[in-house]
């Protein structure tokens, strides 16, 4: 029944916007001319005079956003990710994140399965980059539900907040009581041999991956990291101890995103095996999302494969 | 201007010339040039144009500061000093590791700065943004933003000056420091920006050129600035880099360089002779 629903995650954010906009006078949001595709456009049709279009100029959106938060106001500035991460990243990390301002960076078409647009759209590199700045939060949510908890946990939280959407409609993993908190992991499934970590899309492949693991005789625990920074190191710690391996997917490179910050925490506290899923260092390609998703092994067949390996290495 | 407010505001600015000296020549390092060329307009904003509060740095309604050329902080802290932010005995601490004094302005460390900068080319967009605010939630306050003739080679000043004037933001004064030197040597050679005001009527905006150093002149800049309408307005105020110092004027090798004990001995008798002559 959990795929009859299937809603991109950027549909998500847009609609959540609204909600948020019509209970909390203080949120603004800012696009830099993509309204229609990162769905902010929702928010400029019910609040014309609260939108700002900055036009095709990112970096300065992302100061603009930095000079209206300082008076109070919480400002949601939205791109794809490609730019909001990666040509504003100076902006974001001097002018967001040092002085720590209550700005959150609504970043939709992350990842690979932007799809036709090819490489110079599919960001695989945000994470990484947004990792690195101090004080940034990250979350990458799984599906609809999770998308609208964390706009409103986003607009809680006084600081910097990163928020990873996506363009391929997904199916529901949540329902309607789910509880969010940001830096808080979500056990989805209990397992003993080995624990896969995931984040965003890659949940529900996760899922998939592990009935066809119990097919063989792995039990496979699932555990949902929607925040990927500051990273549940307890949980993550946890899953080590209870299962001994560990593969972590995500739709992002190899490096620097959760595979990376699963892998910190594991070597410093208790090693053991840590296999990851997501692009292995390399550029995308232009192609139906589904099929990039395949191509690139962003699916259940290589997270069982991994997973397969990871329980060999224990 | 008043002879005698003109008169105190020169003293002022000769006091806040002294604190950058002492600032710089303590820190080992930092930018003198710089600071002295737009010491005289940060002295005349804080003490004679803009509504602020030291005793209250957050005040919703103060005026607000965009340093964008955040390697300049010595005049602004000098400034803030002085307007008694923070005792001027504490310039002397200038980018030491305990110091609220940054190498380049955190408006999260150091009472009275309204932005951190110091990558230039950001400035002005954040100034952009506060003046939106200001409009959107009907307050009357002003936002004034400090940039370098050097900075504004840097291509977001342009998108932000694009914006401002779009949106009408006559609430935002942009000041060009033009004292025609960057690191490299005349801003002239490195990558012109030349012509200046012809870029910034281009893109929309009220344009005012004054001799930086002159208070009649930067007073009526800011008052006609204050009064236009539906423009912001950039004042492209003509300066000497290193003005005060004799031997740091028009040398753009002062930019980043700091006086050694000599030169600091010798920069502050002629601080010192000028502020007698004119408390004479």
């Amino acid at each position: 029944m959990a795929d009859i629903i299937k809603t991109a995650t950027r549909d998500a954010y847009g609609k959540a916007l609204v909600e948020l906009g019509s209970v909390n006078e203080k949120v603004l949001v800012l696009d830099a001319d993509l309204a229609a595709a990162t769905k902010t456009g929702m928010f400029k049709k019910a609040f014309p005079e609260r939108f700002f279009d900055t036009g095709i100029a990112e970096a300065n959106m992302i100061c603009i956003a930095a000079g209206l938060s300082t008076e109070g106001y919480i400002v949601f500035a939205s791109s794809f990710a490609m730019f909001a991460a990666g040509r504003a990243f100076e902006q974001v990390r001097n002018s967001l994140g040092y002085p720590h301002l209550n700005v959150k960076i609504g970043a939709t078409h992350a990842g690979i399965s932007v799809g036709e647009d090819g490489a110079s759209h599919q960001c695989c590199e945000d994470i990484a980059l947004m990792r690195t700045i101090p004080g940034m939060v990250i979350i990458n949510p799984a599906d609809d539900i999770e998308s609208r908890a964390a706009v409103f946990a986003a607009a809680e939280h006084d600081g910097p907040v990163y928020l990873r959407f996506g363009r391929l409609a997904l199916p529901r993993i949540y329902d309607e009581n789910y509880k969010f908190e940001i830096g808080k992991a979500v056990k989805l499934r209990e397992g003993t041999d080995v624990t896969i970590i995931a984040t965003g899309l890659m949940v529900n492949e996760a899922l998939i991956a592990r009935d066809n693991l119990s097919e063989i005789g792995i039990s496979a625990a699932v555990l949902n990291i929607h925040t990927i920074k500051p990273i549940d190191r307890e949980a993550v710690i946890q899953a080590a101890k209870e299962t001994g391996a560990i593969v972590t997917a995500e739709e992002h490179s190899v490096i620097g995103g959760l595979g990376g910050a699963v892998a910190e925490v594991i070597c410093e506290s208790v090693p053991v095996p840590v296999l990851r899923v997501g692009v292995e260092d390399v550029f995308g390609r232009s192609g139906p999302a589904v099929e990039m998703l395949h191509i690139y092994g962003l699916d259940a067949a290589t997270i069982t494969e991994k997973a397969k390996n990871a329980v060999a290495m224990k | 201007m008043d002879a005698i407010v003109k008169k105190q505001l020169k003293i002022k600015a000769c006091n806040v010339r002294m604190g950058i000296i002492e600032g710089v020549y303590n820190a080992k390092s930092g930018h003198p040039g710089g600071s002295l060329s737009i010491a005289d307009v940060l002295t005349y904003l804080y003490f004679h144009r803009m509504n602020v509060d030291p005793k209250n740095p957050k005040w919703e309604e103060r005026d607000r500061l965009v340093l964008s050329k955040g390697h300049v902080a010595p005049a602004l802290y000098s400034v803030l000093a002085q307007k008694g932010y923070f005792p001027v005995e504490t310039l002397k601490t200038l980018r030491k590791s305990d110091s609220i004094l940054q190498g380049h302005p955190s408006m999260k460390m150091t009472p009275g700065v309204d932005m951190s900068s110091g990558s230039l080319g950001q400035g002005l967009s954040v100034a952009a943004g506060m003046a939106l605010g200001a409009k959107i939630g009907g307050k009357a306050f002003r936002t004034y933003a400090i940039l370098g003739d050097g900075e504004i080679e840097e291509g977001q000043i342009w998108e932000a000056a694009m914006y401002a004037s779009a949106k009408g933001l006559d609430n935002l004064v942009a000041v060009v420091d033009n004292n025609n030197l960057q690191i490299d040597g005349s801003i002239a050679d490195v990558n012109s920006p030349y012509p200046i005001p012809e870029k910034f009527k281009a893109f929309g905006w009220n344009v005012i050129e004054i001799v930086a150093h002159s208070f009649d002149e930067i007073d009526a800049a800011f008052q006609a600035a204050a009064e236009f309408k539906g423009k912001p307005t950039a004042i492209i105020a003509k300066s000497i880099k290193g003005k005060g110092v004799s031997f740091m004027e028009n040398d753009y090798t002062w930019h980043g360089a700091a006086p050694n004990t000599e030169q600091y001995e010798l920069a502050m008798r002629e601080l010192y002779a000028e502020l007698a002559e004119l408390e004479a």
